[in-house]
C-alpha cells in the first residue's frame, strides 16, 4: 500500500519583548527559579492582566511578513485546566478570534521547486512555568519564571508531505522571526519549539486520516526523526489492518520512539471562553501601518537581491540569506573589499562558515571581523598571499594573531611572484629528481603534478601557483 | 460622636473639633462591645488603626490633611489589604495575608481614611444573606434572628449598628444594594469599569463593581470621588474624568423623568415595599420629577442569565486556589489529584462549590452553546431593554428587595429562594449600569430600600437624586434598638 503523509506544525515562538505578556516583570532566560515572577504570573487573588502592546506589535510584524489578515478585533480567551505549574488555573490565549490568520510561506524543495505552505492562524498567548521533576526527594519543584511569557503560536495547514518538508517549513519561520526580531529563535531554552500533527492516508484519498499530536519536539533534527519514526508507526498500524486513535504523543528522544501521552477520551475539555478581564483587542489600521514601515528586508526578498546583484547562485544566496546576521556580514565583507562577491561569499560559506561550525560560535561573535576578514580576501586577491596559505592566515587571524598583514609579516607567507626566483628553485628540484625528469619527457605527463608538488614544498608554498604551472611546463621540456 | 455621618464627621476632624484618635477609639470599643453578636467584622486591627488615627491627628494640625484624614472606616474582607489577612469570607483564605493593597484601599488610605478592620461576608461573595461565610453569618442590627443581606452583610452590619461611619462593599449582582436595602443604609454599586477592580477578589470579573455603604447619598459621593477613577492595572477600568460627586447633590429634580418598570411589581414583592416605593415616588412627584410606568420586557430573564453568567467566570476565577502556592492545603497530599481535590474540597463551602459545577457545567463542551452562548445572548437583550427604556426617562426606579430581611436560615436549604432575592439588582449587573439603594421606611418594623438605577457614568444624577429625598425624608437617620 502505498501511503501519504499528512503534517501540519504547531510552532511555539517566545516573542522578544522586555516584560511578560499580562505583567511587568522581565522575560530574561535563566534566572533562579521564581525569581521573576510577580504577583500577576503567581496567580495571586485579585490581581489582573494587562495586555503587553509591544506582544501586539510583534504578532502585527509576523502577519504582515507572512501576507496574513490582521484582525482589527480579535478576543482572548481563556483555557481552563489544572496544573501547578500554570498558577491561575487557565491559560490566556486566542481560541475563536487570533489576532493573525491566513497567511503563508514559500519553501524550496529539494528538487529546487518551490511550495506554497498556507498558515492558518497565529496568536497570542502566555507560557506557563515549569515543573522540575529531578532533584527533589518526593515532591515536584514548580518554576514559575517563564509563566507570562509571549507565545507566538503559528499554526500551518496541512500541507506539508514529508519530515523534510515539515523540517525546510520549520526552519523557514525560524529564519523569519529571527529577521523580523521578535523572537531569539533559541530551541536549547525552549523560545522556538514545536507539535507536529501527523496522519496518514492512502494515496490519492482526499479524506485526513486520523492524527497523532507529536508534542514538544525542540530541535530541526528531532522535529524530523519523530515524525519519521510516527509515519513508520502509523504505516505499520493501518498494513496489519489496524486504526491509528487520536491522541498526543510525546517524542523520546534518547530511545527515538513516540508515546501515547493521553488519548482523545482522556483530554482535557479546556472549556475556553472570553477572558473578562481583557478587553477584546482592537488594532488600528495605523497601527498596522506603523508596523510595515518598521519591516525589515525579509528572507525571500534579500535572497533574491543577493543573486541579483552579486550573482551568486540560488543555494549560496539562499544560505547567505539564512540569517540577517550573516547576511550582514557578508554584505559588509563585499563591500570592505570593494566588490568580488563570489570570492567573499566562498569564504563566508567556506572557512568562516567551517570555523564558527567547529567552535559553535554564532555570527555575531566571530573573532574574525567582517573587515578582517575583508582584509585578508584582499591579500589573496592581490598575490600577497596564496589561496592556500591564506587558509593558515585565516586559522591565525581566528586564534588572535592580529591582522592579515601581520600574520603574514610575522609567519613569512608572502607569496613568491618573482619569476627568476621561482625559476631557480624548478632548476634545483630538476636536479634533484632527474628520474623522474627523463620519465617525464619520455611521456609520462602525469608527473607534471608531482613537479608541481616538489616546488611548491620547496618554496614552502609560497610560490605563487600559477607562475609555477607556467614555468614549469616552459622548464620541464627542456 | 458614632451617630454622626461621614461627612459630619470629616468636616470635624478638619475644623480640629475632635480628634481621630479619640473617634478612632469610640469606634473600636463599640466593636469590642457589639461584634461578639453580630460577627459584622472578622479581623479588627486596633494597635495599627490606632497609630493610623494618630498619624492623621499629626497631618489634620499641620493642615495638609486628604479629604477623609482621619475617618475611620471599614473594607470588606475581599479587598487585599498589605500585611493584613484577607480570607474573603472563606476557608480556603482564612491563613492568607495580601502581600499589597487593592487600588481602592490605596486610594481610600491616601485620602487619609483610618482602617477599623476587616468585614465579614458571604465566602467568595457568592451569597444574599452572609450566611455562607466561613467566620458564620452576620446577624442583622434591626433583629439579630435576621439576615443582613449579602454579600456585603458584615459591611452593612457594622454601619447599620455604628461600629463604622462607613465600609467598601462589592456587587456582582446585589451584593452591596441589598444589605444596605435590609439595614436601612445607603449603598452605591457604581458603573462597571468606574472603580479598579484590581485587588478585589474576583468572583465574576464581568459583573464585579466595588463601591460603599454609608448612611447618606452625600457620604457616597464623598467617598466615590476619592475612589473612582481610572488605573491602569485594571484593563475593564474606564479612563473618564471623575466629576466632584459632592458638588451637585442639589442639582435640582425639577423635570427629572423617572421610569419605573411594571415588571418589578410581581407577584413575588411584598406589599408592604410596593407601599413604599410609591411613597417614595410621590416624595420625587413632589420635588417636581415626572414619573412614568417604563417596561424591561426581558426582565424575567436576569435571574437565570445572571445564574449561568456568574458561575461560568466563578469557576474559572476560582481555579487558581489549588493549594500549590497559598490557601488552603490539604494534610499530607499522596499526589497531585489528591492535594488538588482534597484541599479544594476542604476549603470551599457549599455555595461556592455549587457555583463552581454549575460554572463548570456551563461552559463545558456540549452545553456552552444552549448555557454560556445564551446567556451573552439574553445578556444582551438585557441590556438593550435598559437602554431602551432611558431613551426616555433619566433614572429607573423601583424596590431593591422584594421583601425585608428575611430570618436566619429561612432560605439556605433552598439555592433559588435565595436567588430570588436578588431579583431587582441582578439585572442591573448584567447590563453593567450604577444601581443605588436609599432607605425608604420600615415594613414590620425592618427597613426597606428604594433602587436608583442610572444610566452609565450617571452616578452625579443618582446621588442628586438620593440626596433630595434624604432631605425630605428621615429614615436614614433611624438607628436601630440597642445600637443608639
Amino acid at each position: 500500500m502505498e501511503w501519504e503523509t499528512v503534517i501540519g506544525l504547531e510552532i511555539h515562538t517566545q516573542l522578544l519583548t522586555r516584560s511578560k505578556i499580562f505583567s511587568g516583570a522581565a522575560t530574561a532566560f535563566g534566572a533562579p527559579p521564581n525569581t521573576q515572577a510577580c504577583l500577576v504570573d503567581l496567580g495571586y487573588p485579585g490581581v489582573l492582566p494587562v495586555l503587553n502592546q509591544e506582544a501586539v506589535r510583534m504578532a502585527v510584524k509576523f502577519g504582515l511578513a507572512i501576507g496574513a489578515t490582521i484582525a482589527p478585533r480579535s478576543v482572548f480567551a481563556r483555557k481552563n485546566y489544572f496544573y501547578p505549574d500554570l498558577p491561575k488555573g487557565y491559560q490566556i490565549s486566542q481560541y475563536e478570534l487570533p489576532v493573525v490568520s491566513r497567511g503563508s510561506v514559500e519553501i524550496e524543495l529539494e528538487d529546487g521547486a518551490s511550495k506554497r505552505i498556507g498558515i492558518t492562524r497565529a496568536h497570542l498567548e502566555e507560557d506557563a512555568g515549569k515543573s522540575l521533576h529531578e532533584g527533589f526527594a518526593g515532591v515536584s519543584g514548580i518554576d514559575l519564571n517563564r509563566a507570562g511569557t509571549p507565545l507566538l503560536e503559528i499554526v500551518s495547514e496541512p500541507d506539508l508531505r514529508s519530515a523534510r518538508e515539515a523540517v525546510t517549513y520549520m526552519k523557514k519561520i525560524h529564519t523569519l522571526v529571527r529577521y523580523l526580531g521578535i523572537c531569539d529563535g533559541n530551541m536549547q531554552e525552549g523560545s522556538f519549539r514545536c507539535d507536529a500533527n501527523v496522519s496518514l492516508r492512502r494515496k490519492g484519498e482526499v479524506k485526513f486520516g486520523t492524527r497523532a499530536e507529536l508534542k514538544n519536539i525542540n530541535s530541526f533534527h528531532f522535529v524530523e526523526k519523530a515524525i519519521n519514526y510516527e509515519i513508520g508507526r502509523q504505516a505499520e498500524l493501518l498494513e496489519s489492518g489496524g486504526k491509528v486513535v487520536q491522541e498526543t504523543r510525546l517524542y523520546d528522544s534518547k530511545k527515538n520512539e513516540t508515546r501515547s501521552m493521553r488519548n482523545k477520551e482522556e483530554a482535557n475539555d479546556y472549556r475556553y471562553f472570553p477572558d473578562p478581564d481583557l478587553l477584546p483587542l482592537e488594532i488600528a489600521p495605523q497601527l498596522i501601518e506603523a508596523v510595515r514601515n518598521t519591516l525589515p528586508e525579509l528572507p525571500d526578498a534579500k535572497r533574491q537581491r543577493f543573486a541579483e546583484r552579486y550573482g551568486l547562485s540560488g543555494y549560496d544566496a539562499g544560505l547567505l540569506t539564512a540569517s540577517r546576521e550573516l547576511a550582514d556580514y557578508y554584505e559588509a565583507v563585499v563591500e570592505a573589499v570593494g566588490g568580488e562577491p563570489k570570492a567573499c561569499a566562498n569564504w563566508v560559506m567556506g572557512e568562516l562558515a567551517a570555523a564558527l561550525n567547529r567552535d559553535n560560535q554564532d555570527i555575531t561573535a566571530s573573532p574574525v571581523s567582517a573587515a578582517a576578514l575583508a582584509g585578508l580576501i584582499k591579500r589573496v586577491l592581490d598575490n600577497t598571499v596564496s589561496g592556500k596559505l591564506a587558509k593558515e592566515v585565516f586559522e591565525a587571524m581566528w586564534a588572535g594573531e592580529g591582522d592579515a598583514d601581520a600574520v603574514i609579516a610575522k609567519r613569512g607567507l608572502t607569496q613568491i611572484t618573482d619569476s627568476s626566483a621561482i625559476e631557480k628553485v624548478i632548476e634545483e628540484v630538476m636536479v634533484a629528481n632527474a628520474e623522474q625528469l627523463a620519465a617525464y619527457r619520455a611521456g609520462k605527463d602525469k608527473l607534471f603534478a608531482f613537479f608541481v608538488g616538489q616546488v611548491m614544498k620547496a618554496s614552502k608554498g609560497k610560490a605563487n601557483p600559477q607562475q609555477v604551472n607556467e614555468l614549469l611546463l616552459k622548464k620541464l621540456k627542456g | 460622636m458614632y451617630t454622626h455621618t461621614l461627612t459630619e464627621l470629616a468636616r470635624a476632624l478638619k475644623a480640629r473639633k475632635i480628634s481621630s484618635e479619640e473617634l478612632t477609639c469610640t469606634y473600636l470599643a463599640r466593636i469590642e462591645r457589639f461584634n461578639p453578636e453580630l460577627n459584622a467584622f472578622v479581623t479588627v486591627l486596633r494597635e495599627p488603626t490606632l497609630a493610623e488615627a494618630r498619624a492623621a491627628d499629626a497631618r489634620l494640625a499641620k493642615g495638609d490633611a486628604g479629604a477623609l484624614a482621619g475617618v475611620p472606616i471599614a473594607h470588606k474582607d475581599i479587598f487585599c489589604t498589605a500585611g493584613v489577612k484577607t480570607s474573603c469570607g472563606s476557608k480556603m483564605l482564612d491563613n492568607f495575608v495580601a502581600p499589597y493593597d487593592a487600588h481602592i484601599v490605596t486610594r481610600l488610605k491616601q485620602a487619609g481614611s483610618v482602617l477599623l478592620g476587616k468585614t465579614n461576608m458571604d465566602e467568595f461573595a457568592m451569597g444574599s444573606s452572609n450566611e455562607t461565610s466561613y467566620y458564620g453569618p452576620v446577624k442583622n442590627p434591626w433583629d439579630r434572628t435576621r439576615v443582613p443581606g449579602g454579600s456585603s452583610g458584615g459591611s452593612a452590619a457594622a454601619v447599620a449598628a455604628r461600629l463604622a461611619p462607613a465600609a467598601t462593599g462589592t456587587d456582582t449582582g446585589g451584593s452591596i444594594r441589598q444589605p444596605a436595602a435590609l439595614t436601612g443604609l445607603t449603598g452605591i454599586k457604581p458603573t462597571y469599569g468606574r472603580v479598579s477592580r484590581y485587588g478585589m477578589i474576583a468572583f465574576a470579573s464581568s459583573l464585579d463593581q466595588a463601591g460603599v455603604i454609608t448612611y447618606t447619598a452625600e457620604d457616597a459621593a464623598l467617598l466615590l470621588n476619592v475612589i473612582a477613577g481610572f488605573d491602569a492595572r485594571d484593563s475593564t477600568s474606564m479612563d473618564r474624568p471623575v466629576p466632584d460627586y459632592t458638588a451637585t447633590l442639589q442639582q435640582p429634580l425639577k423635570g427629572l423623568r423617572i421610569g419605573v418598570p411594571a415588571e418589578f411589581f410581581d407577584a413575588g414583592l411584598d406589599a408592604g415595599v410596593g407601599q413604599a416605593v410609591q411613597a417614595a415616588l410621590s416624595i420625587y412627584k413632589k420635588l417636581g420629577a415626572r414619573v412614568q410606568e417604563i417596561s424591561l420586557p426581558n426582565f424575567s430573564l436576569s435571574v437565570p442569565t445572571y445564574y449561568v453568567v456568574a458561575p461560568a467566570e466563578a469557576s474559572s476565577n476560582l481555579s487558581r486556589f489549588d493549594g500549590v502556592r497559598y490557601g488552603h492545603r490539604c494534610e499530607s497530599p499522596v499526589d497531585l489529584m489528591d492535594l488538588y481535590t482534597r484541599s479544594r474540597g476542604e476549603g470551599f463551602g457549599a455555595e461556592v462549590k455549587r457555583r463552581i459545577m454549575t460554572g463548570t457545567y456551563v461552559l463545558s463542551a456540549g452545553y456552552y452553546d444552549a448555557y454560556y452562548l445564551k446567556a451573552q445572548k439574553t445578556r444582551a437583550l438585557i441590556r438593550r431593554d435598559f437602554l431602551e427604556a432611558f431613551r426616555s426617562v433619566d433614572l429607573i426606579m423601583g424596590p431593591t428587595t422584594p421583601t425585608p430581611a428575611f430570618k436566619l436560615g429561612e432560605k439556605t436549604e433552598d439555592p433559588v429562594t435565595m436567588y430570588l432575592n436578588d431579583i431587582y439588582a441582578n439585572g442591573v449587573n448584567l447590563a453593567g449600569l450604577p444601581g443605588l439603594s436609599v432607605p425608604m421606611g420600615f415594613v414590620d418594623g425592618l427597613p426597606v430600600g428604594l433602587q436608583i438605577i442610572g444610566n452609565y457614568f450617571d452616578e452625579a444624577r443618582m446621588l442628586a437624586a438620593a440626596h433630595q429625598y434624604q432631605r425630605e425624608t428621615d429614615w436614614h437617620r433611624h438607628i436601630p434598638k440597642g445600637f443608639e
